[in-house]
């Protein structure tokens, strides 16, 4: 298990006249709703408890409106908590003074947005500078870092041009390059892809897979979508209106949701996808005959394998080598389609 | 029925003429007692103006038709417009109004310079604070409206007549869309791309000279521009206390009943302004163009 890099403890975020009266109303148990209707307070985030890990991507998925822009914007302290902790490398950002505080935003924690917050009145290569102009580097220096982010996130080229003339996917990546740039060992992305057409966000998800694996940033990845939140994160925390609702790593959300609003959402999922062969192997038997796989790998893969060679079943095999399950091709597409069939019998009613 | 239904309880005239007397002499006071020290502060600018006026003057015509068209040349990138400019100051010459035009030029000039100096700053403040913006707006309303006339009078006591009063008094009148309009770009920025600034850990100093006067700088150009062409407007006014310039030979033709030279120098003054106005929305405008359009895609 890796280290810890950012804690969240007990973070309230409440907005009206009063919060810090209205926070004791909540501690107490009036609903969002009621705190709306009887006391004039948006409740906008409720008793958040997360851990991130070090060099991990942290998804925090919900709809809107269920806080999830509110949380990221508190690790950065955009917004001021009502009450709680935000702990980053054990040091509590809430506590930072106003000098502490842009340090640790100019070299610590940068931001990508869903709608780029480019500044239009600077080139690419500005842009992607801004965030070192603002660090007060000398200017060789700056060109050296602009140039080679700039061909890192793919827009040699482009260096001259204004944002107002690129592609939103473009944008994105000045962006994301901006944000880099900075050498920041946290990354926080607020619904960074959102705006994007389909196509072009899943390449940037797979860029931004491509970049991670070779920077190892702490990233926060804010998203309303769980194909993206499955498909890049390590971890999940899934929010509604205000509160935690679940948090885990992709595979447990799918396979055991933890209410009707989390089972909502991940009912139409490609679970080949998320679902690892060993969480449904069987023990292992000596006469098993078949291709062998990795224990870590996604049933969709599996699936490939074993119907590639017409093998019935397959050996599994753990992070050394050793033999530690079987599956049979039953058991695979069994794993699946298991909740698709509710759904089908209602489909085929219709 | 009581008198105070049928007349307007007023004061009475006794006490009217107490009240004016009274705050007459007390400004005549102030200003016999300051005036010197006010005039004194006033040195440099009428240094500067009169050294720049000499300045155009002295220099042979067409250095200052190819330094005017260098000038445009490095604020607009257009052929057409220094064509315009070389037809204009040729017509002005032609017609004997060489002279008065670079002293109108001199002036509006610097009243435009001290107008920027003066108006950029209050409209950053004004956009910082409701507080001040709340202070400021009605004074501007009433510098907008108030007859030039009424506040020539102090400005004439306290400093007499000549150029400086004359540069007061212009820039009272010109210095306000500079401060509204600075305001109002500076307000209309982008938050979210605000936001980033501050995600970015830029200090106030940095939000404001990296994003927000150069996103507000068109706007900003719009103030400067109504801020030049109600200058203009004013160099009749600013002729009745003093100010060489086009202004005095139109003055000089409604006593005298001169016709044409009144419509000559006009129009020199509308030729001088067309031409300020051009040019300043063609800079404006060219900084616009690397906005490219909205930042959404």
């Amino acid at each position: 298990m890796a280290d810890l890099k950012i804690r969240i403890e007990g973070l309230y975020k409440i907005f009206g006249p009063n919060p810090g009266a209205a926070i004791e109303l909540v501690r107490d148990g009036v609903s969002k709703q009621e705190m709306l209707d009887a006391h004039d307070h948006v409740v906008g985030l409720k008793d958040i408890n997360l851990d991130m890990t070090d060099q991990s991507i942290q998804v925090v998925m919900g709809l809107s409106g269920s806080g999830k822009s509110t949380l990221i914007r508190h690790i950065n302290r955009l917004i001021e908590p009502t009450a709680g902790r935000v702990q980053v490398d054990g040091r509590d950002v809430i506590e930072m003074s106003k000098d502490e505080l842009r340090d640790f935003r100019r070299h610590r924690a940068s931001m990508v947005f869903q709608r780029f917050a480019l500044m239009p009145h600077r080139t690419v290569a500005q842009n992607v500078a801004f965030g070192l102009n603002i660090q007060g580097l000398e200017r060789g220096e700056v060109d050296a870092r602009v140039t080679r982010w700039i061909e890192r996130i793919g827009l040699g080229g482009y260096e001259a041009h204004y944002p107002g003339h690129l592609s939103g996917g473009m944008q994105q990546r000045v962006g994301i390059g901006r944000a880099l740039a900075t050498d920041a060992d946290i990354l926080l992305m607020d619904e960074a892809f959102s705006a994007l057409d389909p196509l072009i966000r899943y390449d940037m998800q797979s860029a931004l897979l491509d970049l991670q694996s070779e920077l190892k940033k702490t990233i926060v990845f804010i998203t309303h979508d769980l194909d993206e939140a499955l498909r890049i994160g390590d971890s999940i925390a899934i929010l509604r209106d205000g509160e935690m609702v679940q948090q885990g790593d992709p595979q447990s959300i799918v396979l055991n949701p933890a209410d009707d609003y989390v089972a909502d959402f991940v009912k139409d999922i490609n679970r080949s996808k998320v679902i690892k062969v060993a969480t449904i192997m069987r023990p292992p038997a000596n006469d098993t005959e078949g291709p062998t796989v990795d224990g870590e790998m996604l049933l969709e893969d599996v699936a490939r394998i074993m119907t590639g060679e017409g093998a019935g079943w397959a050996r599994v095999v753990g992070g050394s080598g050793e033999v530690v399950g079987r599956v049979s091709t039953a058991d695979v597409m069994g794993s699946m389609v298991r909740q698709a069939n509710d759904d089908d019998t209602v489909q085929a009613a219709q | 029925m009581p008198s105070w239904l049928t007349d307007f309880p007023q004061l009475d005239r006794a006490t009217l003429v107490d009240l004016r007397r009274g705050l007459d002499q007390a400004y005549r006071g102030f200003s016999r007692e300051f005036g010197a020290e006010i005039e004194a502060f006033f040195d440099p600018l009428l240094f500067f103006l009169v050294w720049f006026e000499r300045l155009l003057i002295n220099a042979p015509w067409w250095v200052v038709i190819i330094g005017v068209c260098a000038l445009v040349w490095a604020l607009t990138r257009s052929w057409k417009l220094i064509i315009g400019v070389v037809i204009a100051f040729l017509l002005i010459g032609f017609f004997g109004m060489w002279k008065d035009t670079m002293s109108t030029m001199a002036i509006i000039t610097v009243c435009t310079l001290v107008s920027i100096v003066l108006g950029v700053p209050i409209g950053i403040l004004m956009a910082r604070s409701n507080r001040v913006q709340m202070v400021v707006m009605p004074i501007l309303d009433v510098m907008q409206t108030m007859p030039a006339f009424v506040y020539l009078i102090p400005v004439v006591m306290l400093l007499g007549i000549g150029k400086v009063p004359g540069v007061i008094a212009v820039v009272i009148y010109a210095i306000p869309p500079v401060i509204r309009l600075t305001n109002l770009g500076i307000r209309l920025v982008d938050r979210e791309v605000l936001e980033a600034a501050d995600a970015f850990g830029a200090s106030p100093w940095q939000r404001l000279v990296r994003v927000q006067v150069p996103l507000a700088m068109p706007t900003i150009m719009a103030g400067v521009n109504q801020t030049i062409m109600m200058a203009l407007a004013m160099v009749v006014i600013a002729a009745m206390i003093g100010v060489k310039g086009l202004g005095q030979p139109v003055l000089q033709s409604i006593t005298n009943q001169y016709f044409t030279q009144g419509l000559l120098n006009g129009l020199a003054i509308v030729a001088l302004a067309i031409v300020f106005d051009r040019v300043s929305q063609a800079y404006g405008k060219r900084m616009q163009k690397h906005h490219g359009g909205t930042v959404h895609g």
